[in-house]
């Protein structure tokens, strides 16, 4: 692509205006939601987390107990907050890309509002003893066909953008974007089909399990995040991605073992020692697309740091993409036999899968939506002062809570490890470490709680109006981002 | 790269490699096992029935999961067996009738695979669901006392009756599970992974 020139600076704007207009009503009904369900999650996770450390709070009533409340948190927090966070995300970077009018509009808006009440009811469901227990699939069986029927209507809309792209040049982050689309709902249904609809027998189901459950992250949320972080690093910054070639090897090597690290959660357990082998030797093949990205990533942010005090979305997205880098490596070296001994089964496991869904994805989703929500309203963000509490709330927050629990993990499991302390006390010994995370989870609420009022703002049109058409670095990307 | 047909074929081969590596091979080599068959006729693994499939449904309703495991480590990888959670480690056969299988991530509290051999007394089940703190002090379980009903004494002492050790009684009232807490203990009272298996040599 070209520099921009003056001359085709105008035209530009204009078809991105256009563009931006198209999405305004699904994109921001898909924000307006995962927003919603962050702060329902967050409530959840807090009442999990204090009863972690004080079982009799709030204990006399069934549908409040540990063990449903918990998994309403994980779900609200992937099917509610990440992913339609997500999608409105996905949907807005599609449609910039290929340059074209988001179609499907108001299938896309109906399928949200479908989807927010499937959120809703899977999350009642569970609440009243009718959830599942399979991790990440704790929804009832008959909630994963409305969700699969919605995500018909996601992948047809944002394949149609493909197809119709006014771009020849097929930009890194439609790769990521093209890949989440068709990984996700074949994983969803596959696995939904083998262990709800018992295809699959016993052990088997718990291989399904993971194999889709890691491959949530991996096939789904990373493939989002990372996209949003090549769209919006060039765009922030005015400079183009520091390397093709690399990003290239970044997806691929990404695309080929991501989906193999699963069943590093079942290390240890009743499968065969191939099985597990197959996850451990995907997880630690994981360095190569991770070294990759984050080389890319760096040296496309060397020398800008500074903006770093600017631009809201620059910070988010900065800090999410150093997080992806700390959480895949720390993954990496978790999937290995010895490491694995000592971390499975503990609350170590917990900090890791926080940094990962929490610190990286969520980062990015915060930054996502603090660059496209300005551009769909024609509203500045109404208070600096409240982004920087969300900010501060939020990344204080995620450190305390991965801290905490990695090194309280690790004691847990060494002292479980060791069979001369009695179970109690090790359960004893994890107590400050679990108070930790409570104090953690504050902090969040905070940050989310002001992040809350801020988009309510913005889509209630508080804000100041933005100079016409929205602003943006008029610089065109040797990478073609638009 | 500006092929989308390569991009197509690229990413649906990737995501069909690993199903077919994780998911597929696996199904093909565990699907057909059987149970074992004693000389003497009894059957092991055998499918959960009445109240203990019953039982099954409250564990994975009140999320019983999340805190604990059911599978028990190899000798010599962690410190399973030395802990007394179980004879042997755990294999795949164990868990044949298991749809889905509950072998949990985490534990929080401990692993409850052969919990029928290391705790059979029913009453201190009942107790330690009532209240954990009762039986095991220290311990951040919660309770639950919606598993059970209070019946004023005046009334009459029914005969199943929780008998609490000293300190513990509810004054004035005796407390009675529910079915689905007996239904929960004879599940419990069904964790046995002790039988011997020829995938793990004596």
């Amino acid at each position: 692509m070209n520099a921009a020139t003056s001359s085709d600076a105008a035209p530009a704007a204009a078809w991105r205006a256009e563009v931006d207009a198209s999405c305004a009503y699904p994109v921001v009904a898909f924000f307006v939601s995962a927003v919603f369900w962050l702060l329902f999650g967050t409530v959840l996770a807090l009442l999990a987390s204090i009863k972690m450390h004080t079982p009799g709070f709030l204990s006399g009533a069934e549908w409040l107990t540990f063990g449903r409340v918990r998994p309403v948190h994980l779900n609200t927090m992937i099917y509610g907050w990440g992913s339609m966070a997500g999608v409105g995300t996905l949907l807005w970077l599609q449609a910039r890309l290929s340059r074209v009018r988001l179609p499907l509009q108001l299938p896309l808006v109906v399928g949200c509002a479908l989807w927010d009440l499937g959120v809703a009811g899977g999350s009642i469901a569970i609440l009243t003893g009718h959830g599942t227990s399979v991790e990440w699939l704790e929804f009832p069986y008959g909630w994963s066909f409305l969700f699969a029927g919605i995500f018909v209507v996601v992948m047809a809309a944002s394949l149609m953008m493909f197809s119709a792209r006014r771009v020849g040049h097929v930009y890194v982050s439609q790769w990521y974007l093209f890949g989440a689309v068709l990984w996700f709902p074949f994983l969803y249904v596959m696995a939904n089909a083998l262990i709800h609809g018992a295809l699959a027998r016993g052990v088997v189901q718990a291989a399904t399990n993971w194999w889709f459950a890691h491959n949530v992250l991996g096939l789904w949320f990373t493939p989002i995040g990372l996209a949003t972080v090549y769209y919006l690093l060039p765009k922030v910054l005015g400079r183009p991605i520091h390397s093709y070639y690399l990003s290239l090897l970044g997806f691929w090597t990404l695309a080929l073992f991501y989906n193999w690290a699963g069943t590093h959660h079942l290390v240890g357990g009743p499968l065969p020692a191939w099985l597990i082998t197959v996850g451990i030797v995907g997880s630690v093949m994981m360095f190569i697309p991770v070294t990759t990205v984050a080389v890319n990533h760096h040296m496309t942010m060397k020398g800008h740091f500074a903006l770093l005090k600017v631009s809201p979305t620059l910070r988010f997205i900065v800090l999410g993409a150093m997080s992806y880098t700390v959480v895949s490596f720390q993954g990496s070296l978790q999937s290995l036999r010895t490491v694995n001994e000592v971390t499975h089964f503990t609350h170590y496991t917990i900090a890791h899968a926080h940094l990962g869904v929490y610190g990286f994805f969520t980062m990015v989703m915060f930054g996502a939506i603090y660059y496209i929500a300005p551009r769909l309203t024609g509203r500045e963000w109404s208070s600096p002062r409240l982004i920087k509490i969300h900010f501060w709330g939020t990344a204080l927050g995620m450190a305390v809570y991965w801290i905490g629990l990695t090194w309280g993990g690790i004691l847990q499991g060494l002292a479980m490890d060791n069979p001369d302390v009695a179970f109690l006390d090790v359960v004893r010994h994890t107590m400050p470490y679990l108070w930790s995370r409570t104090f953690a989870g504050v902090l969040m609420a905070v940050g989310h709680v002001a992040f809350a009022i801020l988009v309510w703002r913005m889509f209630t049109l508080k804000g100041r109006r933005l100079p016409e058409p929205a602003s943006a670095p008029v610089v065109a990307m040797a990478g073609g981002a638009q | 790269m500006n092929r989308a047909v390569f991009l197509y074929v690229g990413v649906l081969l990737t995501v069909l490699l690993s199903f077919t590596g994780l998911v597929s091979i696996p199904e093909k080599q565990l699907g057909g096992l059987q149970p074992l068959v004693d000389a003497d006729g009894t059957q092991y693994p055998v499918p959960p029935t009445g109240m203990v499939a019953e039982g099954r449904g409250v564990y994975i309703a009140d999320g019983c999961i999340y805190c604990h495991s059911q599978q028990v480590r190899p000798e010599g990888f962690g410190d399973d067996i030395e802990r007394g959670w179980g004879t042997r480690r755990t294999v795949a056969r164990d868990h044949i009738y298991d749809s889905p299988p509950l072998l949990g991530t985490m534990r929080t509290g401990p692993d409850l695979a052969n919990i029928a051999v290391r705790q059979p007394s029913e009453n201190w089940h009942l107790l330690h669901l009532y209240n954990p703190r009762i039986t095991s002090p220290g311990s951040n379980m919660p309770a639950f006392p919606f598993l059970f009903r209070k019946v004023p004494v005046e009334v009459q002492v029914p005969h199943d009756a929780l008998s609490f050790p000293p300190g513990w009684e509810v004054p004035g009232y005796s407390v009675v599970p529910s079915r689905r807490a007996k239904a929960l203990v004879a599940y419990l009272k069904s964790l046995d992974h002790s039988h011997p298996v020829p995938e793990v040599p004596q």
